[in-house]
């Protein structure tokens, strides 16, 4: 009995039950589901097309993580900020011509140009609510509505389109490995970032400037700073996720790009355990919650459900799992079960 | 004078900036397209015939924003409902009204649900609101894919009914006089509006608001019962998303799945150059008004200009944005720094 406690106790003891539960929902509905098969030296499969898919969210979840972490608010911005870097990817590497059929540019400026584009937009929001005191979702709103402006600027509310093969390589498969690459691409971004954070202190003066932003100002902790740097980040994970995204389809759409991403990288986090009011959190919860959002995206679409009607089943289980993480309800039901027991007593 | 400007507080001196914000615009605009009839008082009153169904979702939105929540759920619902307007009035052949009063219904049991997860269940309203978002945009499409048109005769009259003015008319080249009109669906917006606005500022439901959004633990103290007082906005605002969604629907006559896409982030942009802080607490519809009719005169500008793509209302608005918090935050350490 005291073992099942100190496993349910476990902080991220309900995300991995969402998971499985999720998955377990395959095994009866689809038994396909697990089955990998190997083409052209190239796995492919059910499993192996949600940990493709989850690539994105992935990157994207960890930004938010901190973001959450350190100012106790959401950066709706990562979705635009996706496209925005994408576009200006595209355009450096097509030339500024709509179709391109080779780099007009090293493909590493286009790379460090996406990069560059997230860490600025990234440093903007920072810069609103560090330094401004500005509440995290007005902030970024700025940047959700400018960012797909700015991205059909660019690309003159037309699609870029480069057409190289190199180009599809970080969406699709690198010769000879595998696995695609998207997969390599978010194992890296979350074992550097799980690095960065208990190697040094920094994870800690996250969540402690969470907590309370002043104290930790007392105790000599550059609050300013670590708020502006997380938003930094997430905008650097922003870009990343909108290189992948491009080269998955080999051209942009800034429309159309990253689009509701943000929606599902703060569910990701909300989903991995996570309070949305900042402070102590949990990386891999949130991994393991982008992750199950996209299991249960592709486990609908194995189900045959049109792609429209999705958002409908996502929706019931997302209210689901947030009910049964809810503290809330774990005390009407103990204080239900309390009734019901005092009625026996006095019976 | 200097005492007189003291005494005009922050909050007041953001709503005069954004009505003033919006006159500038708009003299800008008559000196600008003077040769276009920018003038005309027809022009002025499109502002609210194109934007009937987002004043009413910015006034809920307000309100939301009032308590310290949040709806992102807004412009799904209000997709739902043209959908489901226009569904059973043409594939089911329902009358307008009973149509009418069944999406009401479903309004506020949609905020009926939504409330008591956020209220009771404590879960954060984006988390709640996002599941409704994606909830009530699913049900749409699940309803039908295909646009569907409304030809329902007394829906059509609804929305059809021209009320004129009895003046700003002009003389047309053929020489008759033209009066400028609205339709019914502008003057049910402004009803809302006025009705929030009082109950609002007038009501003990009213200040509950204000004060659970101030600090819900002194509103608490105070012997307020602060679930309910969430619970009945929520509810309250599933109706007006539902109501707003059928004036939206007056304006389109159709319900498609795409539609009203991104009508919660142009309510909250509205609310916040209205001068309404996403904290809570401070706030007031008539600012969010103003706000929608900013958004609303931009466009006009664009439709005027006529070689402006459409990807400058969004880069404009957001540098009105912009603008705005950033005035709002050196008001907020400004008075900050004269405790």
């Amino acid at each position: 009995m005291n073992k099942l406690k100190k496993i349910t106790s476990y902080r991220l003891f309900l995300p991995l039950v969402c998971l499985a539960f999720v998955l377990l929902l395959n095994v009866i509905k689809t038994p396909s589901f697990f089955r990998i098969s190997v083409n052209n030296g190239v796995l492919y499969g059910y499993i192996i097309d949600v940990i493709n898919r989850a690539s994105e969210l992935v990157i994207l979840a960890v930004g938010m993580t901190l973001v959450v972490a350190a100012s106790g608010g959401t950066d709706i911005s990562v979705g635009a900020v996706s496209a925005l870097s994408g576009a200006v990817c595209c355009y450096v590497l097509a030339g500024g011509e709509q179709s391109a059929n080779e780099y007009h540019a090293p493909y590493i400026l286009g790379v460090l140009a996406a990069v560059a584009v997230g860490l600025i937009c990234g440093a903007w929001n920072g810069f609103l609510v560090a330094k401004m005191k500005i509440q995290p979702m007005v902030a970024t709103l700025i940047l959700f509505t400018a960012g797909r402006g700015i991205a059909q600027l660019i690309t003159d509310g037309q699609m870029i389109y480069v057409r190289v093969d190199h180009f599809k390589q970080l969406g699709a498969f690198i010769e000879g490995i595998p696995l695609p690459t998207p997969v390599f691409v978010a194992i890296i971004v979350v074992l550097l970032t799980l690095l960065l954070l208990k190697k040094t202190a920094l994870g800690l003066y996250i969540e402690t400037v969470g907590i309370n932003a002043k104290a930790a100002r007392l105790v000599g902790l550059n609050s300013v700073m670590i708020q502006f740097l997380t938003y930094t980040f997430c905008g650097l994970c922003s870009g990343i996720a909108g290189l992948i995204i491009t080269s998955r389809v080999y051209s942009i759409d800034a429309n159309n790009a990253g689009l509701n991403m943000e929606l599902d990288a703060i569910l990701a986090v909300a989903l991995g355990g996570n309070s949305l009011g900042g402070g102590k959190f949990s990386l891999i919860g949130s991994v393991i919650g982008a992750y199950t959002i996209q299991a249960l995206t592709t486990t609908l679409y194995a189900m045959s459900v049109p792609a429209d009607q999705i958002p409908v089943y996502k929706a019931i289980v997302v209210v689901i799992i947030v009910s049964l993480q809810s503290p809330e309800l774990m005390r009407m039901w103990k204080n239900f079960k309390n009734r019901i027991g005092v009625g026996k007593k006095v019976a | 004078m200097k005492n007189k400007l003291k005494k005009i507080e922050g909050n007041q001196f953001l709503l005069m900036i954004t009505i003033l914000l919006f006159v500038v615009m708009y003299v800008i605009g008559l000196i600008v397209f003077k040769d276009k009839n920018f003038g005309r008082l027809q022009v002025f009153l499109n502002l609210f015939i194109s934007n009937a169904g987002l004043i009413v979702i910015a006034v809920s939105m307000t309100m939301v924003l009032l308590t310290g929540g949040i709806d992102i759920s807004v412009g799904s619902v209000v997709a739902m409902t043209c959908m489901l307007l226009a569904w059973m009035m043409e594939n089911k052949g329902m009358g307008a009204i009973p149509a009418l009063i069944i999406v009401l219904l479903i309004g506020v049991v949609f905020g009926l649900v939504q409330g008591f997860l956020i209220s009771y269940l404590k879960i954060q309203p984006f988390i709640v609101t996002l599941a409704g978002m994606f909830f009530a945009r699913g049900m749409t499409s699940m309803i039908s894919t295909e646009m569907i048109s409304i030809k329902n005769e007394m829906f059509l009259s609804w929305a059809q009914a021209k009320i004129y003015l009895p003046f700003g008319g002009y003389v047309n080249k053929k020489g008759t006089m033209i009066y400028p009109y609205v339709y019914p669906s502008v003057i049910m917006a402004l009803a809302v509006l006025i009705i929030v606005f009082i109950v609002l500022k007038y009501t003990k439901f009213g200040r509950s608001v204000y004060a659970v959004g101030g600090n819900e633990q002194s509103a608490l103290l105070m012997g307020l019962n602060v679930k309910r007082t969430k619970l009945k906005v929520y509810v309250i605002d599933g109706f007006l998303a539902a109501f707003g969604g059928f004036l939206f629907c007056l304006n389109t006559c159709s319900g498609f799945v795409e539609q009203a896409k991104g009508f919660e982030m142009e309510a909250i942009a509205g609310a916040v150059i209205g001068g309404t802080l996403l904290t809570g607490g401070v706030g007031n519809v008539i600012g969010s008004l103003f706000g929608v009719l900013i958004k609303g005169t931009i466009e006009t500008f664009i439709n005027f200009q006529g070689t402006l793509s459409s990807w400058w209302t969004k880069i404009t608005i957001a540098a009105l944005l912009a603008f705005f918090i950033i005035l709002q935050s050196v008001l907020a350490s400004a008075k900050e720094k004269r405790k």
